[in-house]
């Protein structure tokens, strides 16, 4: 089954009930064996148990900008193959990627209290990531003011490209400016800085939003097709009524 | 006559005539910086360390305000149409219009600049440090804000959403210019690194803006 053949919204609605309940289940055994593990490792010596809040911080803060970069892979296929799921896809993510975005920014906030003494400080990582979240408002507010899906579609692909700007500036922000959010610390060269016993819960919690998020993103699409085929059978309805 | 040099002066003459609303800008950032005083309190020191971002500010808003109708009104009376069927490069004509918007938009905001930054108390070298960041950074707005006014144009939508989308977008911009002008005025911190950086924004949103608007005005057809 390759990308092509998904295009038909009936085909994707088959495959979509197929493995939404594969993916549920993955989801939520990755989640409760992450989430185990992340309870078992070892307090930090210097934060004690307020280092266990970036185990969500991160893989939220991934996500978060992992949505942004489908729906631009989307806005894509939007403009310039013209995939019919393409515009389905980068509406779906949106408002997920808005949640992971602001759960980062919650979590941030309040391991920041304890240990910076602040829920919010002006530095360029928390700020680039604000502004991804005031972008995703914008893209979904865009959505909502337009009635027609595919016009809609069509300017929220521009405006998606055109953020994506704002992914480089946030994963770069801690090398480019002296922020007071830490630098680099899982992927970098020379290997993470991280000790084993953090690093794999963090990494096992990862692959669990991602299973997370792909299970919310098919769920969220088919949820789109069906809703614009109500759209569709109401406009009729209304026309034949007439 | 070239096409797109006749298009620039179309534009511009439009602009500075009745019916068109260029020094309406300028009146609007005088009217927004006024108000700033009756806000916070006449404290001359208080209002020369934030003279240079409520005038950056000011400026923001006054562009983006004057944006929203820059192909709307183009729209309305068919010569959009004439635009999109033209030989010339969409994307061409559409920096045009920018170039022209900002020249009777974006220019006489920094011509202002001085004289609505006596008003907040800033002298000598404030002034210069903000006029020339205003005059670097001013472009970089307006070339951000057209692909705010073709979306706008291409779903007949304007206002609020205008302004939700194209804000989040020129944070960097405002974090720049504040920068650079403040480094003037305080003197603590280095001017050049803040202004290269305001460049290097305007040159890219000079290339982003035209080819991002330029798609989106093409829905307008389709």
């Amino acid at each position: 089954m390759s990308l092509i053949d998904l295009a038909n919204p009936s085909r994707f609605l088959k495959f979509a009930d197929r493995v939404l309940p594969w993916l549920g289940g993955v989801t939520v055994i990755a989640l409760a064996f992450g989430l185990n593990q992340a309870m078992g490792a070892p307090d930090d010596y210097q934060q004690g148990a307020t280092v266990k809040i970036m185990f969500l911080h991160v893989p939220s803060a991934w996500l978060g900008m992992l949505a942004w970069g489908i729906m631009s892979i989307a806005a894509l296929g939007t403009l310039v193959w013209r995939h019919p799921l393409a515009d389905v896809a980068a509406k779906a993510a949106a408002p997920i990627g808005a949640a992971f975005t602001l759960l980062c920014l919650i979590t941030g906030s309040l391991w920041g209290r304890p240990e910076w003494g602040t829920y919010w400080v002006w530095d360029a990582r928390l700020t680039s990531e604000l502004v991804l979240f005031l972008l995703y408002l914008g893209v979904i507010a865009l959505w909502r003011t337009v009635e027609d899906p595919s016009r809609a579609a069509r300017a929220a692909a521009i405006l998606t490209l055109v953020g994506a700007v704002d992914l480089p500036i946030i994963k770069f922000s801690v090398d480019w400016w002296n922020t007071l959010h830490q630098g680099e610390s899982v992927f970098r060269f020379g290997g993470s800085t991280i000790y084993p016993t953090i690093l794999v819960p963090l990494l096992v919690m990862a692959v669990a939003f991602t299973l997370l998020f792909v299970t919310l993103h098919v769920a969220a699409m088919r949820n789109e097709i069906l809703r614009r085929r109500v759209r569709t059978l109401r406009l009729m309805q209304a026309q034949a009524t007439n | 006559m070239t096409p797109l040099g006749a298009l620039l002066i179309r534009d511009m003459r439009l602009a500075v005539r009745v019916g068109g609303g260029a020094l309406i800008g300028v009146l609007f950032f005088l009217v927004v910086v006024t108000l700033v005083p009756f806000a916070i309190g006449p404290d001359l020191a208080l209002l020369k360390r934030i003279g240079p971002a409520v005038l950056w500010l000011a400026a923001l808003l006054a562009n983006l305000l004057a944006l929203d109708r820059l192909f709307a009104v183009d729209q309305e009376d068919g010569s959009l149409d004439l635009l999109l069927m033209s030989r010339a490069p969409l994307e061409l004509v559409v920096a045009v219009k920018g170039l022209a918007h900002w020249l009777t938009t974006g220019l006489p905001l920094v011509v202002a600049a001085p004289l609505i930054g006596l008003l907040l108390n800033l002298d000598g070298a404030a002034q210069a440090g903000l006029v020339l960041t205003l005059l670097v950074g001013t472009p970089a707005l307006t070339f951000i804000g057209l692909i705010g006014a073709a979306i706008a144009v291409a779903l007949r939508r304007g206002g609020l959403l205008l302004a939700v989308l194209v804000l989040p977008l020129t944070v960097p911009v405002l974090i720049f210019g504040v920068a650079a002008a403040n480094a003037v005025l305080v003197g603590a911190a280095p001017f050049a690194t803040p202004f290269t950086v305001l460049c290097a924004l305007s040159l890219a949103s000079l290339v982003i803006g035209p080819f991002a608007a330029a798609a989106a005005l093409r829905q307008e057809i389709e």
